[in-house]
């Protein structure tokens, strides 16, 4: 691959990372805060893993960071899930703008 | 030359987002805001090892890389599990 396609892609890959860290400092409440990282930072670290992959481009560098992408895209909700439920578990504030709380019992607020 | 110049780019934009997750480790005001800049940090590490590889050619750094994700993730779910029965005491 040339070098100015990796190089545009490992910018782009990079941006997409940055947006995850402004996610994680500026929104309101944990829920959505992880809801920011996990997706933008699974997303932006996997350009950056393929566009390394075809850059080298033998067989064995695009296989180990396919699997890493793989591994990521499998891991991260798993991780996301069981946080989220431990945090619920421990009552930690929902936003005050927030619509509906499946979780809650009631029924619904809006 | 224009290669050079996005490796560094966007070295720089990753640590700019390491900063980032080093305010909320500190302000965070639970520990669950704190588990959740941890991972951001890790999936980080994982883009910086990837760029460096890019950087000097070696190719075997990339080994660390799946290692520090699995570890990532233990640490996530262990740091889940034990948040889970604090609440449900």
């Amino acid at each position: 691959m040339s070098d100015t396609i990796t190089g545009v892609f490992l910018i782009i890959g990079s941006f997409i990372v940055l947006l995850a860290g402004i996610g994680l400092v500026k929104m309101p409440d944990i829920y959505t805060r992880m809801s920011a990282t996990s997706k933008a930072s699974t997303l932006g670290v996997s350009v950056v893993l393929i566009t390394t992959g075809f850059f080298f481009g033998t067989t064995g560098i695009i296989t180990r960071t396919l699997l890493i992408v793989v591994f990521l895209m499998i891991t991260a909700p798993v991780a996301s899930h069981l946080l989220g439920k431990a945090a619920y578990l421990n009552k930690l504030p929902l936003w005050d703008k927030t619509k509906r709380d499946d979780l809650s019992g009631n029924d619904y607020k809006c | 030359m224009f290669l050079g110049f996005a490796i560094d780019f966007s070295l720089a934009l990753l640590g700019f987002t390491i900063l980032l997750a080093i305010v909320r480790l500190i302000k965070g005001p639970h520990t669950a805001d704190r588990v959740v800049a941890a991972d951001l940090t890790t999936s980080v590490a994982i883009a910086f090892i990837a760029i460096y590889s890019i950087r000097t050619g070696e190719t075997w750094i990339l080994d660390v890389g799946l290692i520090l994700g699995f570890a990532g993730f233990l640490g996530t779910v262990g740091y889940a599990y034990y948040l889970q029965l604090r609440g449900k005491k």
